[in-house]
């Protein structure tokens, strides 16, 4: 497997894709932490949803990774449309059969693309995190927030653990991106499948019937990097992904294994 | 190697059913180790089916096969010797051709320094560089032999190598398949340029509508037909009065290039050209020519021109 992770970098490191990524990540991170601290206490609102987010509140160890956490369900749009469409190009462009020839085993070939994609969402969120720490660090003094706290152990403990579950939720959002990549086979497909999904009808149906929140994926899968913010627990949120990307996942897979590579 | 430890290929009754429409019925044929086997048939025949099977992109309905004496159910047993081009080369456009032939060697295994003396080898050695979105139809082509080549195969299986190739490109990979053939490489190779096959194909595998039709020697095939008389009158003014005598002798005749291709027995020339004699037409070429491959093609598979 570890030849098709080495084989798939290649195609992600080209400068195209890890230059304009890396540019997008760096955009929408430094813009969120700008805006949360730039407007810090502005009653119209400088957080998640209109809320407001104090001088007082920035200054605690948590302060520091506030706009990270707020960029982090944006980072796994990114990471869903690359996902999807690092997978479903195979199919469109036809290059599947030659990877297919090289390496007939599918699942090390579904193994290996995926762990490469997850390695390059993994550099995207640590990048993300680094630009997003940097202004923290320079709008601090602008927005009178004490920065001492950050640097203690619960300050590292709270970026650490911010790290972990943005890198958690990043995973979930581009596993799905993949599954939906290998059943549709079409990267338009699959994109707007998943991005209309998140963005537009998960949010009208939490809004419309508020019990169903607690059983949407994409809320669940938010609800890992802010933990506890939602009316349902990280744990709840944790197992119920869980279970429904690895049960999607062994479907696709499957269907992988299985399927005639026509195109 | 499990069985047909002197074949490259072997297939027996392997079928492929899509809903009710056979893609391949029944199918037999095998191709010997270390042979140019050309791959035949019109469009929709089966060709590039029975080539994904081979590859173990699809599965057979029905049949048995060996690749290199592997059964084909088991690709991952034969395929690290086997270099192949399915329907035409396909690439990430954004890539530069040499970083595609990295991503292959990368996938295989390979040593990443072969990648830019396969390049040379295929004429590319000046714009693996540059970016496969542009290259030309044929360029992309010589890219999909090289990426074929990777593996320093055993068995290549090319389909329509010389599609989008000018004539220099064809003698290139006329001259390539011929010199792989002769390090003892076994070339399982589908095209249409039939007159190409006839040079360098020892073996032929025929398909029409999904069944064979044909298995065996080149040579075979073609020494099996019907040898066709030609006759050229000296001047052309007689060329449709020598028609009629043919015709009326009980001849299938069609006109070539301003001569009466006369599908007879050899020994009836002796009959024609005193025919046309006591018509006051003369001959200025009477001559029994062996049809082509192209020829035999269109009669066995029933293809129009």
């Amino acid at each position: 497997m570890i030849h098709v992770i080495f084989a798939e970098m290649r195609k992600l490191r080209r400068p195209t894709l890890l230059l304009s990524t890396m540019a997008i990540v760096t955009l929408l991170t430094t813009l969120f932490t700008f805006l949360t601290f730039w407007r810090v206490g502005n009653p119209d609102g400088n957080g998640r949803r209109g809320e407001v987010v104090t001088a007082q509140f920035l200054s605690t160890p948590h302060g520091l990774v506030y706009g990270f956490n707020l960029v982090a369900f944006l980072l796994g749009i990114v990471a869903l449309c690359i996902f999807a469409s690092q997978t479903a190009q195979e199919y469109t462009y036809g290059t599947l059969r030659n990877l297919l020839v090289r390496q007939p085993s599918r699942m090390k070939i579904l193994g290996g693309k995926y762990l490469a994609m997850v390695l390059f969402a993994f550099i995207m969120v640590i990048f993300s995190m680094i630009s997003s720490v940097a202004m923290a660090y320079a709008l601090a003094g602008h927005a009178h927030v004490v920065t001492t706290s950050w640097s203690t152990s619960a300050g590292i403990t709270a970026l650490a653990t911010a790290l972990g579950n943005v890198l958690l939720s990043v995973t979930c959002f581009g596993t799905v991106g993949m599954i939906l990549g290998l059943l549709f086979r079409s990267p338009i497909s699959a994109i707007a499948t998943g991005v209309i999904w998140f963005l537009i009808l998960e949010n009208i149906l939490a809004g419309l019937i508020t019990s169903t929140a607690k059983w949407l994926p994409g809320q669940n899968i938010t609800n890992l990097t802010t933990g506890q913010n939602f009316s349902f627990s990280y744990q709840h949120s944790l197992i119920l992904d869980a279970l429904y990307i690895v049960g999607a996942a062994a479907l696709v897979s499957i269907l992988f294994k299985r399927r005639d590579v026509a195109n | 190697m499990n069985q047909g430890q002197d074949l490259a290929i072997s297939v027996s009754d392997l079928s492929k059913v899509y809903g009710e429409r056979a893609a391949l019925s029944h199918a037999t044929f095998s191709v010997p180790l270390g042979t140019v086997c050309g791959f035949v048939g019109p469009n929709g025949s089966g060709k590039t089916t029975t080539i994904r099977m081979l590859l173990g992109l699809i599965s057979p309905t029905g049949g048995t096969g060996t690749v290199l004496g592997h059964d084909i159910s088991h690709p991952e047993k034969y395929l690290p010797q086997v270099g192949a081009m399915i329907e035409g080369p396909a690439f990430y456009p954004a890539l530069s051709g040499r970083e595609n032939l990295r991503v292959l060697a990368s996938l295989g295994g390979f040593d990443q320094a072969i990648v830019d003396p396969l390049l040379e080898r295929v004429g590319l050695g000046d714009r693996g560089g540059s970016k496969f979105k542009t290259y030309s139809l044929g360029m992309k082509q010589r890219l999909g032999i090289a990426a074929a080549l990777l593996p320093n195969p055993k068995l290549l299986v090319l389909d329509e190598p010389t599609n989008g190739l000018d004539p220099n490109g064809i003698h290139e990979v006329r001259s390539l398949i011929k010199d792989l053939a002769a390090d003892g490489t076994s070339v399982f190779v589908s095209s249409h340029l039939l007159s190409e096959l006839q040079m360098i194909s020892e073996h032929l595998v025929m398909l029409r509508e999904g069944k064979v039709i044909f298995n065996g020697k080149t040579d075979d095939l073609l020494s099996a037909q019907q040898p066709v008389l030609v006759a050229k009158p000296e001047y052309a003014v007689d060329l449709n009065k020598l028609v009629e005598i043919v015709t009326k002798s009980g001849h299938a005749v069609s006109v070539v290039d301003g001569a009466a291709n006369i599908l007879t027995p050899v020994d009836w020339a002796a009959t024609l050209n005193r025919l046309a004699f006591e018509a006051g037409i003369t001959l200025s070429a009477l001559t029994s020519v062996l049809p082509t491959l192209e020829e035999t093609f269109f009669e066995m598979t029933g293809a129009s021109e």
